[in-house]
């Protein structure tokens, strides 16, 4: 079996590599918009959506009445409904540039997962070798660089469109991005500067970061988020506002603009566009996660590494420093962290009420912008100090 | 009209930072999050209905099977959207009933056209028609939708009489009384 995979062309490794991924992001996401629904309904005092269920499951005693009233199979007939039903084009549309735009919204959200490291094994020298797609030193350039290509589906669809308010929605998403990835960008740079140390090669992988929060000693396993608070902050509200969830929803904002960028859309276009942010949603948490929140590290000061080894320790089995089971087991802590992530994106949005335009703006250029520029330059002159004092 | 002016706080730092305030409301909502729905699912679930309630108009019966309704078509005059048709007949001769003359010999209510305002019961002599607790009416075509007089007797049943008019009635007019 080991072997077989071995002998494969590099190509086609890669290409069942990313298919396999591909299809966990996308029921991932889709799984996301079913728990959005379940939990802005408990939020609510509702039960939200209880109704469907698979005939054959309704015989399992307590588990098929559990799973109907969890609602997990609305997620099908979600699906379903969006596979089957009527796709409506308008007449008025630009129809190529309209079929086009949500094809493009997918893109850059399943493409930035590549380098989005998600778990780490150890090899026989005791090295981490972390789990993803594409282990390549520009890491988080690369997901900057490709997920804000996502603006442009917005604006295509605005765009194609042809009616007003799809296409205030898509301008309004192209200045909002604009505004807020410079912070976001900014507040990250600390994170880099502490972990390229002068004279070593440098680099902007995930993995590196992830490497250096597993360290050990007090100041080697310290997150990041507790280092540098004031970059995870920044580095969330612009989260926030890249992923256009609430209360940055301006490019949507179906309260004074009908549907936003989507108004004209409907059926599987108008799903895809939706998946596509929860994939986004999923690859930022995963970053946030990854650069300010130990990665696959179980808890600070506590690393993956020390976790198996406790393991091992404990049971004496071979299994436990197996690197089948130690990625699944940094696969699970990482995913766990990254679903706490979304419910956090899930609960601030049924809580927090849209901002309007103007104080969005007045918020990314007048408040975030100038404290992620002081953070920056602030760390930056730390970290110089430390370096200095340390050599 | 005089005119108050009020004093507005200036915001403290805390406040222009949204911070506590966006705590304070996710504290709000997770405690939501963890307390029963307040919904009342509704086929399996039904609501109280509360006494007095107006809903789909019946004819009944009174204790003893018999029908009550005597049409003098009071309800049919009185009834605004004019939804009820009663087409009166004659009791048949020889009957126990003989004596009250008249039922009616079709009674249609054309639910499509009833506004629930009650003034049929209020109106009728013979406590014979009653809006009660039945509120949920469909039907797939407009015919469905009329209650014929078998139907408005099923949905009606019988309620207590306290009266027994006709029979005192009878019984007065066995011993000589008029009345």
């Amino acid at each position: 079996m080991i072997d077989f995979w071995s002998n494969l062309h590099p190509v086609v490794q890669g290409l069942i590599k990313g298919l396999a991924v591909i299809m966990v992001i996308f029921p991932l996401a889709g799984a996301c918009s079913l728990a959005e629904r379940k939990v802005s309904a408990w939020m609510q005092g509702r039960p939200g959506p209880n109704r469907a269920i698979v005939p054959w499951i309704a015989w399992i005693p307590f588990v098929g009445t559990f799973l109907q009233r969890l609602g997990v199979f609305h997620l099908m007939a979600d699906g379903a409904k969006f596979l089957f039903k009527e796709e409506p084009v308008p007449g008025h549309v630009n129809k190529v540039y309209f079929a086009l735009a949500p094809a493009i919204a997918m893109m850059p959200a399943l493409t930035t997962i590549t380098v989005v490291p998600f778990g780490a094994y150890f090899n026989a020298a005791g090295d981490a070798i972390p789990l993803v797609l594409a282990n390549v030193d520009v890491g988080l350039l690369a997901v900057f660089a490709v997920s804000s290509l996502g603006v442009y589906s917005l604006i295509l669809a605005g765009w194609a469109s042809n009616s007003k308010y799809p296409f205030l929605g898509s301008v309004r998403a192209s200045a909002q991005l604009i505004s807020y990835e410079l912070s976001m960008t900014l507040s990250v740079i600390p994170v880099f500067l502490w972990i390229n140390a002068p004279g070593a090669p440098g680099t902007m992988s995930l993995a590196k970061v992830v490497e250096f929060q597993s360290l050990p000693g007090f100041w080697g396993g310290t997150w990041f988020v507790f280092l540098m608070p004031l970059s995870a902050f920044i580095f969330l509200v612009s989260l926030f506002a890249e992923t256009n969830r609430q209360p940055f929803d301006m490019p949507e904002s179906e309260a004074d603009l009908v549907g936003g960028f989507h108004t004209e859309y409907g059926a599987f276009k108008w799903s895809l566009f939706f998946v596509a942010e929860y994939s986004h949603m999923l690859v930022g948490s995963g970053v946030f996660t990854l650069l300010f929140f130990g990665g696959w590290n179980p808890l600070p000061w506590i690393s993956l590494a020390d976790l198996v080894g406790w393991l091992h320790h404990a049971t004496h089995a071979a299994w436990t420093i197996h690197p089948l089971f130690v990625g699944v087991l940094s696969l699970g802590i990482f995913l766990g962290k990254v679903l706490t992530l979304i419910f956090i994106f899930m609960w601030v949005r049924w809580t927090v009420p849209r901002f309007r335009y103007d104080q969005v703006m007045k918020l990314g250029w007048q408040k975030l912008l100038p404290l992620a520029i002081a953070n920056l330059i602030l760390y930056a002159l730390a970290i110089a100090f430390i370096q200095k004092s340390a050599s | 009209m005089a005119v108050i002016p009020l004093e507005r706080k200036t915001l403290s730092l805390a406040e222009r930072t949204y911070v506590p305030q966006i705590l304070s409301g996710l504290k709000t909502t997770f405690k939501r999050l963890l307390k029963p729905a307040e919904t009342l699912e509704y086929p399996e679930q039904r609501p109280a209905i509360p006494p007095g309630y107006r809903g789909v108009p019946t004819l009944v019966r009174d204790p003893n099977g018999r029908e009550k309704c005597v049409s003098c078509q009071l309800c049919e005059f009185v009834c605004p959207p004019k939804a009820i048709r009663i087409t009166p007949g004659e009791l048949p001769s020889g009957s126990d009933r003989e004596h009250v003359e008249k039922g009616p010999q079709a009674f249609d209510i054309d639910m499509l056209r009833c506004i629930y305002c009650g003034l049929c019961q209020e109106v009728c002599p013979e406590e014979a028609i009653f809006l009660q607790n039945q509120y949920s009416m469909s039907g797939y075509t407009r015919a469905e939708m009329v209650n014929h007089k078998d139907r408005l007797y099923e949905l009606g049943g019988t309620l207590p009489d306290s009266h027994f008019k006709w029979d005192k009635k009878k019984a007065a007019a066995e011993h000589g009384n008029a009345h």
